[in-house]
């Protein structure tokens, strides 16, 4: 196994005791198939115990690794170091605020994804002696790619939208929404739309695609976002133009 | 929070992207390919030919869409690439690309119902 010296510059923050965030360099031995998480690790484990940063699975299924790599909102366990030069720069990911180094605030889009009901508001009540709800394949493929959602962030990270209109909902929870809506035993919709169809919601995007480049689970949430435009404006019509037609 | 009105231009934008999408490309072909390189004769586009076909009210009605769809969706496509490109005068942006979509909707009225 080959070992390569790599120059790794983090991006240091204590808003605590820091003026400002600074970057602060590592050289670290790293082997051919270590990841971004790995050097990292390494240097915290051997070089300097104060780094802070999350993570968890390493294996692209948690979603708390998420950082900027060189620039770009990226999981550092699904990156790996041979596919970047022998110096790289780790930030946090932005457009949220700074708890400590690489650790950043999620309470925003924790707080947002709660308001679109990410959850199946049942079409009608069954109990369980009814039986189970059936689903065919059909049903199941028309939402199933949303589900890979792993809320790890980076598309809000990614969305120029999101660092200008910080009230914007953001893809990936625009993505659950229409997840749910797409669900075949969901009655849920008109209950979103109220959150969906307002300016900060679809109607804040305006289609970059950022959100969808850098999804790591190919969850396309800006698809998903124009989807829901073109579902808002038969809505909007059918509202405006056909009252007696309920949406 | 209350819904948003943008879906009145923006119907008009996907509406006109997609007509656009479709059809634009073929009138370029026949108008600014196709006949002056010689591919289709040029009595493809002579004068008498085309004002018949304008004159029919069922393709004036057609090439009004077409113009309408095509105006409306480049207004607001032109908006959202001002702010693409870091213009942050969304409201003004907005007012003056659906001003001149509805002045060039309102020639080209004026300019069909003449034929």
């Amino acid at each position: 196994m080959s070992e390569r010296q790599v120059e790794v510059e983090i991006l240091r923050y204590d808003p605590e005791t820091d003026q400002a965030p600074k970057l602060q360099s590592y050289s670290v031995p790293c082997q051919e198939e270590w990841v971004v998480l790995d050097a990292i690790t390494y240097i915290k484990d051997h070089i300097d115990t104060t780094v802070s940063f999350r993570w968890s699975c390493h294996m692209a299924v948690c979603g708390s690794c998420g950082m900027m790599v060189n620039g770009e909102p990226a999981l550092s366990c699904k990156s790996f170091l041979r596919d970047y030069p022998d110096k790289i720069r780790i930030e946090p990911l932005a457009h949220f605020p700074i708890v400590r180094d690489l650790v950043v605030q999620l309470d925003d889009f924790m707080e947002k994804l709660n308001r679109v009901k990410p959850y199946i508001i049942p079409k009608e009540k069954k109990s369980v002696s009814d039986g189970q709800h059936k689903q065919s394949p059909a049903q199941l493929k028309a939402f199933k790619q949303y589900t890979l959602c792993i809320n790890c962030t980076l598309c809000y990270a990614a969305c120029p939208q999101y660092g200008l209109v910080p009230d914007f909902i953001g893809p990936a929870a625009m993505a659950l929404a229409h997840r749910y809506n797409l669900d075949s035993r969901d009655g849920g919709r008109e209950q979103r739309q109220e959150v969906v169809a307002t300016d900060e919601g679809v109607w804040e995007c305006s289609f970059v695609g950022a959100c969808s480049e850098v999804c790591p689970k190919q969850v396309d949430p800006a698809g998903a976002i124009q989807q829901m435009k073109i579902a808002s404006t038969v809505d909007w019509y059918k509202e405006h133009l056909m009252p007696w037609s309920k949406p | 929070m209350a819904k948003s009105n943008k879906p009145i231009v923006w119907g008009l934008f996907a509406a006109g992207g997609t007509i656009t999408a479709f059809l634009t490309p073929v009138m370029i072909f026949v108008t600014g390919l196709a006949v002056p390189f010689g591919i289709m004769g040029p009595e493809v586009l002579a004068y008498d030919r085309i004002h018949d076909f304008v004159a029919n009210w069922f393709w004036k009605l057609v090439l009004f869409g077409i113009i309408f769809f095509s105006l409306w969706h480049a207004a607001h496509r032109f908006r959202i690439t001002m702010h693409d490109f870091g213009v942050r005068a969304d409201r003004v942006v907005a007012k003056i690309s659906y001003l001149l979509a509805a002045l060039g909707t309102l020639g080209a009225i004026v300019l069909l119902l003449r034929i």
